[in-house]
């Protein structure tokens, strides 16, 4: 820890440092880029995977943090800058280092109208291009009157806009082009059926290849990062459940734990071993819909009814712990809401003992199939290196070689007293995606054999306090949700709402990755990348 | 057996019994008309329900059970719905073109029904290139699908209409040579003929390997050619939404899918003809007593049951396999499948002129 603190201060002598969760410094602007540089390549620090980059509004001052990780040491520093520039906040951009900052910087420049230099696509991306105002700025003013109800549909830019720093230090505006104009131009989306959800792609063909792949989100944006902060921490809880639909429990389940660090509250054992059962059986159905919906894309349609048959069997055991199929609410502060159903037990073995026969025979069904391999093998390859850099996580990263499994490296709940192994497969194509996938499902069957027998006796949960406040400070906190590691921030002024609340969803970083995959490819391709990279709309969207 | 030329025979000599020659045949040719297009509605009607159920019962569903007893009412019901919804007109279209493709698709699939011999004495065109002619009018529709695509002005419809022709015209020629090895074993191009050849024994079986591996191919073809999966990425759903047919709606669409359904029967019942005797029990030469039982049979049930099989067989190729690329389509054809079918079509040649056949 120490060492990180040295390197850094004899590197930069202006940096500040801060006492917190991690080690945390802030930086001057024009500083942040050579400091990011020298992070990631520093032998000792090797910081190259970012793990979360959140905009930030702290009343005199407008700035970003950055959540950074050691892929090879597994330590984490905090960046912050900031600038007092309200008028034309300018930041510079770190795409060059990180590339998943791309689209996290186009997210910050809609949320705090902050430009970032360098960023070759400044266009809005869950907002409109005629929206006034900056909504996630403390002086944002939310009169409907400002921003009505359009009636009419937006226009998609072809050109960019951007600032770009010249060869001379000078820092100009630019335009950058998306598309030319003699571009064939196909919409993938909003409405598709293989999108799963309104996302919508706009791809450049040549005949059936494809030139380029332009995602455009914010179809389904709600503002739920925005609603937070006029919601109590038990309030926002049930917001999670409504991000990516499919990994729900996990989401809450990290909010959960963050809030519970900055309050330092122990769960109950019970608590810890039902919560990483349930996250395992999200897991579980989250990845049999992966499959169903993979297979569906690929034309498979009868294998998307067996899919569908065994994922209600944790549909079932879902609803008789938690009320509820689709949005649980089940993890709460300190625990979980009710304690597990007399049937849970019986039911998830009976799970366990189905699972490995309906999985041998989707083998059957649909991997040991000529086509579907060929549809899948050496399509969308992915490196380990552009997995890193693109915050790539999850079962998708795996598929690249990089042991990202957040259960793993960071253990929460009991996953530090089970015994499982971290599926890795080292081709890096959407056959070692889809196949992660399904290893994984056999792994989770086997997490949930060795804890169905040995819930312990005692509480489900602690008793909290009506009202919670958090103490001041930065929290950050990350699980493995289904799709990839899911990070929730909070940055709390003491109050019982929260200031900040950013929730660093893996579908983003995997929609940042389309274009990369895919280009090149045929326009069938995308279809089984887009499937085998199992992005969540509402994720993307938040 | 019976042979349904009785009854033909006896209404053309009524019809000629009361009125002049040409009169009487305008009348039968009238006739023959709306007989043809009361079984094409009707059979495809028939089809619909049938791949519903075959379809549900491979994913584990029930299907339609709602409409009349075991939903069989439910495609009349589709089909009422299809006749009365508007046909909504779409702006920037080519207007002529674009209400000129269903007509086309469904002309070629027509004239092609009307090759097909239903049973003994039951054949509407008969003539020495039947088979060369129904080869000719069926590719006719890939016209209709490519007009649909261009006309629509829809990226999507266009890219479809563009894989549905690269695809048809490909797998013509696989057709085309499979056809092109049975009519050398039968030695004729007319269907009646080559069904007549087939009374000692199917081709399938009198034929043996070369038969075999030109009816797998056929099959295979016979798939692409009616777009059907895992062959169907002119409208691969989850790629191009409905690919060439997309901006249609209504009886325009209805006849697009009509035709789909009939090329379907269409192909199985060429495939019955030519591997499997079409209407001609199964018989094995000289066992008298067994040939006799088998001809106790109706022929138009051996047409239909056989029929039903190849049917049920493309379905399950339908509702099992997943879909492939368009390089990996054409790739199939023209370096897997065309070549074998040479090969194929030397040693049938060879086979008949050493005569190794059955």
């Amino acid at each position: 820890m120490g060492n990180i603190k040295e390197k850094i201060g004899s590197f930069l002598p202006e940096a500040v440092f801060e006492e917190g969760q991690y080690i945390t410094v802030s930086v001057p602007a024009d500083k942040v880029h050579a400091l990011a540089l020298y992070l990631r390549d520093d032998a000792d620090l090797r910081f190259d995977y970012l793990a979360n980059l959140t905009g930030m509004d702290w009343g005199e001052s407008l700035g970003v943090i950055y959540h950074l990780n050691s892929t090879t040491y597994n330590h984490w520093v905090i960046v912050k800058t900031s600038t007092t520039d309200k008028e034309n906040p300018l930041l510079y951009s770190v795409g060059d280092v990180w590339a998943t900052a791309l689209i996290n910087e186009r997210e910050i420049h809609d949320f705090y109208g902050i430009r970032f230099i360098n960023n070759p696509d400044m266009r809005h991306i869950f907002l409109r291009n005629d929206w006034k105002g900056f909504p996630f700025r403390k002086d944002y003013d939310t009169n409907p009157e400002i921003n009505p109800i359009p009636l009419e549909s937006d226009e998609y830019l072809d050109i960019a806009p951007c600032v770009k720093e010249t060869d001379n230090g000078k820092i100009e505006e630019s335009l950058n082009t998306i598309f030319e104009k003699d571009d064939y131009v196909i919409n993938i989306g909003p409405q598709h059926p293989a999108t799963h959800g309104v996302l919508h792609f706009r791809v450049a063909l040549d005949g059936e290849i494809i030139k380029k792949v332009d995602p455009n989100c914010g179809y389904i944006h709600r503002g739920i990062e925005k609603m937070c902060e006029s919601l109590t921490y038990p309030q926002t809880l049930h917001l999670t459940d409504r991000l990516d639909y499919l990994s729900a429990h996990n989401n809450r389940h990290a909010l959960c734990l963050c809030i519970e660090d900055a309050l330092q509250v122990e769960v109950p054992e019970r608590a810890k071993y039902i919560r990483t059962m349930m996250d395992e059986l999200m897991r579980i159905s989250s990845h049999l819909l992966f499959w169903s919906t993979c297979c569906m894309d690929l034309g498979a349609l009868t294998a998307f009814f067996y899919g569908f048959r065994d994922r209600e069997k944790i549909l079932d055991i879902f609803e008789e712990t938690c009320g509820a199929r689709m949005t649980m609410n089940y993890n709460t502060i300190g625990g979980v809401m009710a304690d597990i159903h007399p049937n849970f037990q019986k039911r998830v073995k009976e799970l366990i003992a189905y699972l490995p026969k309906a999985l041998k025979e989707y083998h059957t069904v649909f991997t040991g199939n000529v086509i579907a391999q060929q549809r899948m093998k050496g399509i969308g390859y992915l490196t380990k290196e552009d997995a890193i850099s693109y915050s790539v996580t999850g079962p998708s990263g795996r598929a690249s070689g990089w042991t990202c499994d957040v259960r793993k490296r960071t253990p929460y709940g009991v996953y530090d007293k089970v015994d499982f192994k971290e599926i890795i497969r080292t081709e890096g194509d959407a056959f070692a995606r889809y196949m992660v996938r399904m290893d994984e499902i056999m792994e989770s069957v086997h997490i949930l054999e060795q804890l169905v027998d040995n819930i312990p006796e005692g509480d489900y949960a602690v008793k909290m306090k009506p009202i919670i406040k958090l103490p001041e400070g930065t929290y950050f906190r990350q699980v493995e949700a289904c799709r990839g590691a899911f990070g929730v921030l909070i940055e709390s002024k003491g109050e019982k709402y929260p200031y900040r609340v950013k929730f660093s969803s893996p579908g983003l970083a995997l929609v940042n990755v389309v274009d990369l995959l895919s280009r090149k490819n045929k326009i069938a391709d995308l279809i089984s990348i887009g499937a085998s990279l199992d992005y969540v709309v509402p994720d993307i969207d938040r | 057996m019976f042979d349904f030329s009785v009854v033909t025979h006896w209404i053309d000599n009524l019809l000629l019994s009361i009125m002049p020659r040409s009169c009487a045949l305008f009348i039968e040719f009238i006739l023959i008309g709306v007989a043809l297009l009361l079984a094409y509605a009707v059979i495809a009607l028939v089809l619909i329900y049938v791949e519903r159920k075959v379809c549900a019962f491979f994913q584990c569903r029930l299907g339609p059970n709602r409409v009349g007893p075991y939903g069989t009412i439910q495609s009349i019901a589709d089909m009422f719905k299809m006749l009365i919804k508007e046909l909504i007109s779409i702006n920037h279209v080519d207007k002529f073109l674009f209400r000129l493709a269903p007509y086309i698709v469904i002309m070629a699939s027509m004239l092609s029904f009307a090759c097909l011999p239903f049973a003994k004495g039951l054949h509407v065109l008969d003539f020495n290139i039947g088979i060369f002619f129904l080869l000719a009018v069926s590719s006719i529709g890939v016209l209709g699908i490519l007009l649909a695509g261009w006309s629509s002005n829809n990226k999507y419809s266009l890219i479809g209409a563009m894989r549905s022709g690269a695809q048809m015209i490909s797998y013509e020629l696989s057709i085309g040579l499979s056809i092109m090895t049975v009519v050398i074993f039968a030695g004729t191009m007319q269907i009646s003929q080559i069904v007549e050849a087939q009374r000692d024994g199917w081709f399938l079986f009198t034929g043996h390997i070369p038969a075999f591996i030109a009816m797998i191919i056929y099959l295979v073809a016979g798939t692409a050619e009616t777009n059907r999966g895992p062959f169907d990425l002119p409208e691969a759903e989850s790629e191009l939404t409905a690919g060439y047919h997309t901006e249609f709606s209504g009886i325009q669409f209805g006849f697009f899918y009509l035709a789909e359904y009939l090329n379907l029967f269409i192909v199985s019942a060429v495939a019955a003809v030519l591997f499997l005797g079409g209407w001609m029990p199964f018989h094995i030469s000289g066992w008298t007593s067994f040939n006799e039982i088998m001809d106790y049979i109706p022929s138009i049930i051996w047409f239909i049951g056989k029929v039903g099989i190849m049917m049920f067989i493309i379905m399950w190729f339908k509702w099992t396999f997943p879909r492939l690329r368009i390089d990996q389509l054409l790739k199939l054809e023209w370096k897997y499948l065309l070549p074998l079918n040479l090969v194929n079509l030397l040693i049938m040649v060879l086979i008949v002129i050493f005569s190794l056949h059955f």
